[in-house]
């Protein structure tokens, strides 16, 4: 029980952060270097799963791809059934439940890199890009693996988003943190001591790998070429 | 290998600036030919600015810039061509080499265009030039001042722009590096021709690079001519403060005293002559010279036993407060401006009318000759 829901976790927190490096760099990329007049209004948006309650962003998300919704309508009608209380459903809620945590980082190194450095690879002919490729990825990378990192380390903790989304389902939806819930729900202390410990290593090892990684410069830590 | 072809530059640019103080604007119209231009003027007066519209890193809100044929910008006919387009090159002063590349990294980064086989020969070529292909593997972290300068010097020219903007790019360099990167990039420049603005403060470079300088003063243009021309020009009082002589003196060479290392000059009609470096000059032909009122030192009765060969009695004939400063006019048969402390001046007592002796050092005075020298 304890192998399955961990395996569905991690599936879970590697799609997601994975998914949230494709939807991250370019929206960070975005906010950093816009000058669009309602960017803050993307910014709002962007940054408030953080301050809302779970329940409230799992509810919304819930009703957005229900049954009900021209979302889960449009998906159902493709996949023969809903998002609601399935993996996908959950990568869909888990997606945005963290997508502060994967933004912000990356938006913050690419707005720090020099602007005197873009402005030199713009004399010299670049596109933007090729700067981006070439300069501002390579000195935010950082950043970006900051992001990376923290989205993965988010979604393997989170829970309410989970329970209002996918519900219970061995297999399917029930990923560590739900089953610790369950265990102490039915009074098994000693196996919700034993879930909730592996969780906390977990979750300490890769806190404890990024920052380490952190206290380098980005050129050193991979050696650029 | 293709020459290009001569191109000079016209620039007329006006703009608004929103300064630190106060908002001001930039309003100058200028041709530059090939060869060094010197943008000489204070922090502020809008010199790099200038360099950030010609190119393309700030739009202007009017005016025209073309290269030769190729109109980089014109706010009547909604031109506009962007940086990367412009095939202007541009140090900027903080040289921006990028941290994560090494010098060689750096200088093929502008040709992207070639192929691979051109660009090493292209990047070869001006590593050689600059005398730092040993350094070619190494990130700019890992370079000192003048070769970080010179790398980014070299990323610069690789790319043969057809105009070359320098934003003091050499300020913080001993005088022998600056000396050797100058005269490598005179080299380059006999066999590109192209425009080369270089902005700088300090004088000294207009005297060793310039071979035409135009003063910059709060966004506008306030004389243009040869760096002897531009430095003496007495009615043009802030370049005059800018060149940092706020005594120019229109003299007459008397008789040379190689082995003392000094010359004699008559000051004007004034009974008065100074003992001035020995230089090389037409000794037919008017000179100037500049003496800071820094460095003009007051005594009240004749010093003895100083080193200081111009001692000369005056009168003061006004003295007067700015900020910290006390300046005071001295009639010695030539109205010269001193510069004191307010306690000296306590401690002096001074005040109009009172007769002084004036000290110059033979090395505070900075002889000048128009024209070529």
């Amino acid at each position: 029980m304890i192998v399955q829901a961990l395996t569905l976790t991690l599936r879970l927190a590697v799609t997601v952060s994975l998914l949230l490096l494709v939807i991250g760099i370019p929206l960070a990329y975005w906010l950093a270097f816009s000058r669009q007049r309602w960017k803050f209004f993307v910014e709002a948006i962007v940054s408030l799963p953080i301050v809302l309650p779970p329940t409230v962003l799992g509810f919304y998300v819930l009703v957005a791809i229900g049954p009900l919704s021209p979302v889960g309508r449009w998906y159902q009608s493709i996949t023969g059934h809903g998002l609601a209380f399935t993996f996908e459903g959950l990568v869909v809620g888990s997606v945005l439940y963290s997508l502060p945590f994967a933004v912000q980082p990356m938006e913050t190194a690419f707005a720090s890199v020099d602007r005197k450095l873009l402005d030199a690879s713009a004399l010299l002919g670049a596109s933007a890009w090729r700067t981006f490729w070439r300069i501002i990825l390579p000195l935010g990378l950082p950043g970006v693996l900051t992001g990376l990192v923290l989205s993965f380390a988010h979604t393997l903790g989170e829970f309410g988003v989970v329970l209002m989304i996918g519900g219970n389902i061995p297999g399917a939806t029930r990923t560590i943190s739900i089953l610790i819930f369950d265990q102490v729900e039915a009074l098994n202390y000693a196996a919700a001591n034993r879930t909730a410990l592996l969780l906390l290593a977990i979750c300490f090892a890769v806190l404890a790998t990024l920052y380490g990684l952190r206290g380098r410069t980005a050129w050193n830590v991979w050696g650029w070429k | 290998m293709e020459v290009s072809p001569a191109s000079d530059l016209q620039v007329r640019v006006g703009t608004t600036l929103s300064g630190e103080n106060q908002p001001f604007s930039l309003d100058v119209e200028f041709a530059a030919d090939s060869g060094f231009t010197m943008l000489f003027g204070a922090s502020g007066s809008g010199k790099t600015t200038l360099l950030d519209c010609i190119a393309g890193l700030r739009t202007p809100n009017r005016g025209c810039i073309t290269v030769g044929p190729m109109t980089l910008f014109d706010s009547d006919a909604r031109v506009d061509v962007p940086p990367s387009r412009r095939g202007v090159g541009y140090l900027l002063q903080s040289l921006a080499l990028f941290p994560h590349l090494n010098v060689q990294q750096n200088i093929r980064y502008g040709l992207a265009d070639l192929s691979g086989a051109e660009r090493d020969e292209r990047a070869q070529q001006i590593l050689d030039l600059f005398h730092i292909g040993h350094l070619a593997q190494r990130r700019p972290a890992e370079l000192s001042g003048g070769e970080r300068q010179r790398a980014a010097l070299a990323r610069t020219l690789v790319t043969q722009p057809r105009v070359l903007l320098l934003d003091e790019p050499l300020t913080a360099l001993d005088a022998l590096t600056k000396s050797q990167i100058l005269d490598d990039l005179r080299v380059w420049n006999r066999e590109h021709q192209v425009p080369i603005l270089y902005v700088t403060h300090q004088r000294e470079e207009l005297f060793a690079l310039g071979e035409r300088v135009i003063a910059i003063s709060s966004g506008r243009i306030v004389a243009q001519g040869s760096p002897h021309e531009v430095l003496q020009r007495p009615e043009s009082e802030s370049v005059a403060q800018l060149a940092g002589f706020e005594n120019i003196l229109a003299a007459g060479f008397v008789a040379a005293h190689r082995e003392q290392g000094t010359m004699t000059c008559r000051i004007g009609n004034a009974p008065l002559t100074l003992e001035v470096p020995f230089t090389r000059i037409d000794q037919m032909r008017p000179l100037r010279i500049g003496i800071r009122a820094g460095d003009i030192l007051v005594a009240m009765s004749h010093p003895e036993g100083l080193s200081a060969r111009n001692i000369f009695p005056g009168t003061i004939t006004s003295l007067q407060r700015r900020d910290v400063m006390m300046i005071a006019r001295v009639n010695c048969g030539v109205d010269l401006e001193v510069h004191l402390t307010p306690g000296a001046t306590e401690s002096l007592q001074l005040k109009a009318g009172a007769s002084v002796w004036l000290v110059v050092k033979t090395y505070s005075c900075q002889v000048m000759q128009g024209g070529k020298s």
